[in-house]
């Protein structure tokens, strides 16, 4: 393993804890999209809020430190994927505006239909975005970014493999997220509210293992080396993300509580690192390989630098917004 | 601008990255200097026992959470844009430019972290613990700005890096971070950030005496925003002047575009306005050797003209034309707001208290707005002055931008979406004050900052 690679790994961390973070931001913002009208939906609403407050924007950073690792660490690879793949980018971007605006003025908004329209604009974006990271995925892992960059602008992210990264993506969301507000309404003993999100995870887990069984026909067809792959060397993660899908559904039937949280975002990590290790040793379909792509050693050991100090720095410190914001330590004393 | 040849995609991904940059800048002041004001408010809250310091903190804290908030989306639409506008630049030179990146992105997550933790500890966290939450958001933003800067400065200035067939094979990371124009791009961009703030504070609260609000938590505010804004002025002319005869050493072609300079010579004079048309000035008011006298301090040095720079990387008349009268703008409007300082001064001496009078309340009240122009037009002078290069001397920026797609919808659709949020920020903080006047602190609520209580959210939701 060269330098090139650990950096590789560091950056794949950091679209892992996209995935798991950022994603049951999403998947909240889909909860929200789908909770009906202005009185019926107000509770689960208000619970959306109430988890995403303190720690969107920290969620969303990494989606900032995958960028920048992505562009400085492997320059060539940034610049193909931006010259192809730049309509779903556009788009993504389009819903990060979207959900942020949302984020920003929705709580201050004072008049009913201003948090309706911000509100709805949050919700739409929740699943815009995750659908253009989804299919940009699955443009890259089926080798439609060429090593130049500027290939089709259209089938690179129109094409059997995105559309299944795209909607797996949406789906994941939504299935993390209907954990996390689970564990949420029952930290507040809103037993009503806790049921209704523990039905929309068994909804949502039977979705993601429907288009999950669909997907292995996909990539069978469209991608046959990340099919291959994923059949051989991501074979025990493909099984262990089954396994706490199924475990994870058996718990929120029966309504047990610990542990549940983690084990979604298990699941949902295993089928992430499953792409990078089926993908390994290449960044882009199967032509660019990941040291071919690789910025000078100097720079790499910059990059690797500053993930170390995130993770001297950075880490404790989230730990701590989450525990204050989390475990109630910050509830106010008047 | 554009020019037979350049490729279809150059006028609007430059306009629209100018477009997208000069927004942003906006809210870096508030991410940068107004968490300062917010500390320096809160510290004379807790150290001397004073309420309306403590709430002028308090709420500061909000409006610059929103403004966080606004200044986050953004910053990741900039992240976009440098990929999918500019892939010359990321892919030829993004193992050197794209690093100081990193080192803000590490930044900028330990802000965002303490500006919630900050936040949530109104009322929550022992008062001087809480204080000391809020010294991270403060420091962080000094280092985010600074390494953004140094990219910037980077493209102005490239160094460390060793090409071989046009491409990067070795970065010196210090060298690129510490480039030769990152000093005092840096310093004299921190100073801008406390200046705009600074009076655009001051300003509200001097709009609000206007209107009659004289009670003391106005005069506070008013207070500590024009002081810091009023302390950075004279030090910002100094660090001004310095940077003005470094890119007379260092950027030559730059100089001369300031200058409005066609020949090279000695003697050169100040050209106050001026356009350049046909590769001659007209229309400026030139003072006698007043260029040279501060380029070198005495009327004999020579300036370096535009006839110097090669004719295929010339800037055209208009290029020139638009940077040296934005420079012109800066220097004239910091003129202003010193000015205003010192009318501050002089009316402070003869009463010892906060000015009553209307015509100096009314430019206070305006001086937040001449500040940002300041802040837009000094950054037109960097920018704009380094064309057509995106990094001098290798990448010229008909070559870095991208060669896809027909970009002016994406241009059209981005500043109605930017006027909506701009629009959308300005309401929103017009509404936080109004509740603050009509209903309490305790009823507003930001991004980043706690939820009103769960408990009562059913029937608070409709008004809420």
């Amino acid at each position: 393993m060269n330098l090139s690679d650990v950096v590789a790994l560091v950056l794949f961390v950091g679209v892992v804890a996209y995935a798991l973070f950022g994603g049951a931001d999403f998947g909240a913002g889909f909860w929200d999209l789908t909770a009906g009208g202005a009185e019926r939906g107000r509770n689960p609403r208000h619970l959306v809020d109430l988890s995403i407050g303190p720690v969107w924007e920290a969620n969303h950073t990494w989606l900032i430190y995958c960028l920048v690792m992505l562009w400085s660490g492997f320059p060539a690879a940034f610049a193909a994927i931006t010259t192809t793949l730049y309509l779903p980018l556009i788009l993504a971007a389009l819903g990060i505006v979207l959900r942020g605006a949302g984020f920003a003025f929705r709580k201050v908004s004072v008049r009913t239909p201003q948090q309706r329209l911000n509100g709805s604009l949050f919700a739409a974006s929740s699943v815009l975005t995750p659908y253009c990271f989804g299919s940009i995925a699955g443009g890259i892992a089926s080798g439609r970014v060429p090593t130049g960059g500027n290939g089709d602008a259209v089938t690179s992210w129109l094409n059997p493999t995105s559309v299944l990264g795209g909607i797996l993506a949406v789906v994941s969301c939504a299935y993390l997220a209907a954990f996390y507000l689970a564990s949420a309404a029952h930290r507040l003993h809103d037993e009503d509210l806790e049921r209704y999100f523990r039905h929309r995870a068994l909804l949502a887990g039977a979705v993601a293992g429907i288009v999950s069984v669909a997907g292995i026909f996909v990539l069978r067809a469209d991608a046959p080396r990340l099919f291959h792959q994923l059949s051989h060397r991501g074979l025990p993660l493909m099984v262990l993300a089954a396994l706490c899908g199924v475990v994870g559904m058996a718990g929120a039937h029966l309504g047990r509580h610990t542990g549940r949280r983690e084990i979604a975002a298990l699941a949902i990590a295993a089928v992430v690192v499953g792409w990078g290790v089926a993908q390994y040793p290449f960044l882009l379909g199967t032509h660019l390989r990941i040291h071919e792509a690789a910025a000078p050693d100097s720079t790499l050991a910059v990059l690797l630098g500053v993930a170390c100090v995130a993770a001297l720095v950075i880490l404790p410190s989230l730990i701590l917004l989450f525990r204050l914001s989390g475990q109630g330590r910050l509830r106010a004393r008047i | 601008m554009a020019s037979a040849g350049d490729p279809s995609q150059l006028l609007p991904a430059r306009e629209q990255m100018a477009f997208t940059l000069g927004f942003h800048i906006i809210l870096v002041p508030f991410g940068v200097a107004l968490t300062a004001l917010m500390l320096i408010a809160h510290y004379r809250g807790l150290r001397h026992g004073d309420g309306d310091a403590l709430r002028l903190a308090r709420r500061w804290s909000k409006v610059a959470a929103v403004l966080f908030a606004v200044g986050a989306i953004t910053g990741t639409v900039l992240s976009f844009e440098l990929g999918i506008l500019w892939p010359g630049l990321m892919g030829d030179y993004g193992a050197a430019f794209g690093m100081p990146f990193a080192v803000e992105g590490l930044f900028f997550f330990l802000e965002a972290i303490f500006v919630s933790i900050y936040l949530y500890g109104w009322n929550r966290l022992p008062p001087w613990a809480h204080f000391w939450t809020g010294v991270p958001v403060v420091l962080a933003s000094l280092g985010g700005a600074a390494a953004v800067i140094a990219a910037n400065s980077w493209m102005n200035q490239p160094g460390g890096i060793t090409l071989h067939d046009g491409h990067v094979t070795a970065v010196r990371p210090l060298r690129v971070f510490f480039n030769g124009a990152f000093w005092y791009e840096t310093v004299h961009m921190l100073l801008a950030a406390y200046i705009v703030a600074g009076f655009t504070v001051a300003g509200v609260y001097a709009a609000g005496m206007l209107k009659g609000r004289r009670d003391r938590h106005h005069r506070l505010g008013f207070l500590i925003g024009f002081l810091v804004a009023a302390a950075a002025i004279p030090v910002q002319i100094f660090v001004g002047d310095t940077v003005a005869r470094e890119v007379f050493k260092d950027e030559p072609a730059k100089f001369a575009a300031i200058e409005l300079l066609p020949a090279t010579g000695d003697h050169v004079p100040e050209n106050l306005g001026g356009f350049l048309v046909d590769g001659k000035v007209r229309y400026g008011l030139p003072i006698p050797d007043m260029a040279s006298i501060l380029a070198g301090f005495t009327p004999s040095t020579e300036i370096k003209g535009l006839e110097e720079i090669p004719p295929a990387v010339r800037p055209t008349d208009r290029t020139v034309t638009i940077v040296h009268l934005a420079f012109d703008v800066m220097v004239g409007t910091t003129f202003l707001m010193l000015g205003l300082v010192l009318w501050f001064a002089w009316l402070w001496w003869r009463e010892r208290t906060v000015p009553t009078n209307r015509w100096f309340l009314r430019g206070a009240a305006l001086s937040g707005l001449v500040a940002v122009v300041c802040l837009e037009s000094g950054w037109v002078v960097t920018e704009v002055g380094r064309q057509p290069w995106t990094v001098v001397g290798l990448l010229l920026t008909r070559q870095a931008v991208t060669t896809q797609g027909n970009l002016w919808p994406l241009f059209g659709a981005t500043v109605a979406l930017y006027a909506a949020v701009g629009v959308g920020a300005v309401l929103v903080l017009r509404a936080m004050a109004r509740r603050w006047r009509t209903t309490g602190d305790e009823t507003v609520y930001v991004p980043y900052g706690p939820e009103q209580p769960y408990a009562t959210s059913g029937t608070a939701g409709e008004d809420r």
